[in-house]
């Protein structure tokens, strides 16, 4: 905790923007300037928040590119949908916010399970290997969600593949997904998990285990030479954010009243990915202001209707192209000079690999 | 042995539409060192062109499958020229985003012009197939004619890569970039050629890949682009005899995966067997495992 409040600005200004952020809102809402269409999109914003930070763990701190998010998401939100069922028609639990957490924490767990199976072979590949079969692991787990049949009678669960004949309220229905889900998923349990993933996060960042992590990103070899056991801080990073995508999913699935796997196909991790290197490789205050910003934008422009996509599809590509042109990139550095001038009046020190050549 | 045998010929036919899929992928992969995701929408597109000249403009089925490759080449480079080539310093995630938007363009734009509708594609081939064992086991033509497609796309391609001083500037920059500049070798047009081949490769595929399932959509690449991916790492990306037999593999495991195990589950058992085959042979089955150097 003590390193918590020393590391000062750069680790308090995410939680500062969450927060103001979370009462901006509240105070819309209760001044009812907040279109409706905006107020149904808050806790998908606050699922999809978490995802890009916890795939930004994985591909900005821990340097692996995984396409699979999405699959860890689903086994939340399914899992997050059993346990919510059961617990209000097996045991009769008719508290929402108990619900509502016990399926959070259920669906991380879950999902944290799910990643420590799959991280174990995945792990063992490097770059583009280990892409594709995180692709590959995404899409296994979606076709396996869509033959799973569960119901519950008398507090008991049942599960089935291809035989849609269980006894009792069914919960899971195959193909057609999570069936008659309670929507118990609230805003204020959204941003609660937002913080809560931004503490995990930046505690692990900042941790020595972060470290060791983003020495493994940055050199594998030297770090393995220094001792560094290279599988464990992967694996370590890996199943973390696994656990907080499934709580994330948990999250989003309660959201609806009902959702089949297809929600999360290949195209849902894709768009995780997006947020995370629009808002800056590593840079998680970034990862929350695209989630938002780029979840938000659809809804914007759907007085566009058709031409919406094709929109997003031209901003993405501009905003990559123009990131990486060199002019672009040495105009943001003439400003961002002239901006710390304005403050602090030190010149910046050159850092890197600009000090390396002198 | 009937059914075994008819699923042993359309396992064969979709494993060669993979296969001319994967060349694409692989040999882009080999030498620009990216995901080129759009490269499954290409054969949409492809696909679509085909549509578009047979239905709405009366032109012959064989013309149109060279309108469409001619009007896929040029997307190819256009693609590469506007989207790729100002990313080639920049990192991997930036041109695999970059990928990824040229995708969504390509399917939004095929929403808008085509509409979301599925459309009916009538196969570019009509001679009747062959009938075998007293007609039991039935070949079509669109079987008939994938099959021997891909077996020239491979012929074609070995050749290419192994005798043409263009093929062989191709596996030189796919080997070492910088070398193969001090060499003589103009790298942005040898880059430029291949996403050229690769795009015309997709061509071919889209129009056999519907005339084989002839539904049409603005996603219909989308799919098999990923398979037709993981076909190329299955059999080790960057090359050309791996893209054929991973390519082939995949469309066996499918189709025999779906009648004997379960249609839900075929996606499944293919990427099951990718990881397998990863977890054994960590750079595919013919590829070449790099010594790390520190």
């Amino acid at each position: 905790m003590k390193k918590f409040w020393k590391k000062g600005g750069s680790f308090l200004l995410p939680f500062l923007l969450v927060i103001a952020a979370y009462i901006m809102c509240q105070i819309m809402i209760s001044g009812k300037t907040m279109s409706r269409s905006l107020q149904g999109q808050l806790i998908p914003i606050c699922a999809y928040i978490v995802m890009a930070l916890s795939l930004n763990l994985v591909v900005g701190i821990s340097g692996e590119l995984s396409l699979g998010h999405a699959g860890f998401m689903s086994v939340g939100a399914f899992t997050g949908a059993v346990v919510s069922g059961l617990m209000l028609k097996g045991w009769g639990v008719e508290d929402t916010l108990l619900r509502l957490i016990c399926a959070i924490i259920a669906g991380g767990c879950m999902a944290g399970i799910v990643g420590v199976l799959i991280g174990i072979p995945v792990l063992r590949l490097r770059g583009d290997y280990l892409a594709i079969v995180t692709l590959a692991f995404g899409e296994i787990i979606r076709n396996i969600l869509n033959c799973v049949y569960i119901s519950v009678e008398n507090g008991r669960l049942f599960f089935g593949f291809n035989n849609p004949g269980l006894p009792g309220t069914i919960l899971l229905n195959g193909p057609q997904g999570a069936v008659k889900v309670a929507k118990i998923a609230t805003f204020e349990v959204g941003f609660v998990l937002v913080l809560f993933t931004l503490f995990v996060i930046l505690n692990l960042v900042h941790s020595r285990s972060g470290r060791a992590i983003m020495a493994i990103r940055d050199n594998r070899i030297a770090a393995e030479t220094t001792g560094i056991p290279v599988t464990k801080y992967k694996m370590m990073a890996f199943v973390t954010s696994a656990a907080l995508a499934g709580m994330a999913g948990a999250l989003f699935g309660l959201n609806f009243s009902t959702f089949a796997a297809s929600k999360f196909k290949f195209d849902t991790s894709i768009n995780i990915l997006v947020f995370v290197v629009l808002g800056g490789i590593g840079n998680m205050t970034g990862s929350i202001i695209a989630a938002t910003a780029l979840t938000i934008l659809p809804e914007v422009l759907r007085a566009f209707s058709t031409y919406r996509m094709l929109v997003y599809a031209i901003v993405l590509i501009a905003v990559m192209l123009l990131t990486n042109n060199r002019q672009v990139k040495s105009f943001i550095g003439v400003v961002k000079e002239k901006v710390r001038l304005l403050f602090n009046k030190t010149p910046h020190q050159p850092k890197g690999k600009e000090a390396e050549g002198k | 042995m009937i059914p075994f045998l008819t699923n042993l010929v359309n396992g064969i036919s979709l494993g060669s539409v993979y296969a001319i899929i994967a060349l694409g992928y692989s040999m882009v992969y080999g030498v620009a060192k990216m995901l080129n995701f759009a490269h499954g929408d290409v054969i949409m597109v492809a696909a679509y062109v085909s549509f578009t000249a047979t239905q709405y403009w009366g032109v012959p089925p064989l013309v149109s499958v060279l309108m469409s490759m001619v009007v896929c080449t040029l997307l190819g480079i256009t693609i590469e020229g506007l989207a790729y080539k100002p990313l080639r310093q920049a990192g991997s995630l930036a041109v695999l985003i970059t990928a990824i938007g040229v995708s969504y363009l390509l399917q939004n734009l095929a929403l808008l012009i085509w509409g979301a509708n599925p459309k009916v594609f009538t196969s570019v081939v009509d001679f009747g197939g062959i009938r075998l064992f007293g007609g039991e086991l039935v070949i079509s033509d669109e079987i008939i004619v994938t099959i021997i497609s891909g077996i020239a796309v491979m012929l074609l391609l070995t050749w290419f890569t192994g005798k043409t001083k263009m093929g062989r500037a191709m596996r030189a920059v796919s080997e070492d970039k910088g070398a193969a500049q001090l060499m003589g070798i103009n790298v942005n047009f040898t880059i430029s050629l291949t996403f050229a081949i690769g795009s015309f490769l997709a061509a071919i595929a889209g129009v056999l890949l519907c005339s084989s399932y002839n539904t049409l959509m603005p996603t219909t690449g989308s799919m098999p682009g990923i398979k037709a991916f993981t076909a190329a790492v299955f059999g080790g990306i960057g090359s050309i005899p791996g893209a054929m037999l991973g390519g082939l593999l995949l469309g066996l495991i499918e189709v025999f995966g779906g009648s004997y195990v379960s249609t839900e589950l075929a996606d499944a058992l293919v990427f099951a067997v990718l990881i397998i085959i990863l977890l054994l042979k960590p750079a595919g089955l013919l590829g070449k495992n790099v010594q790390e150097k520190v």
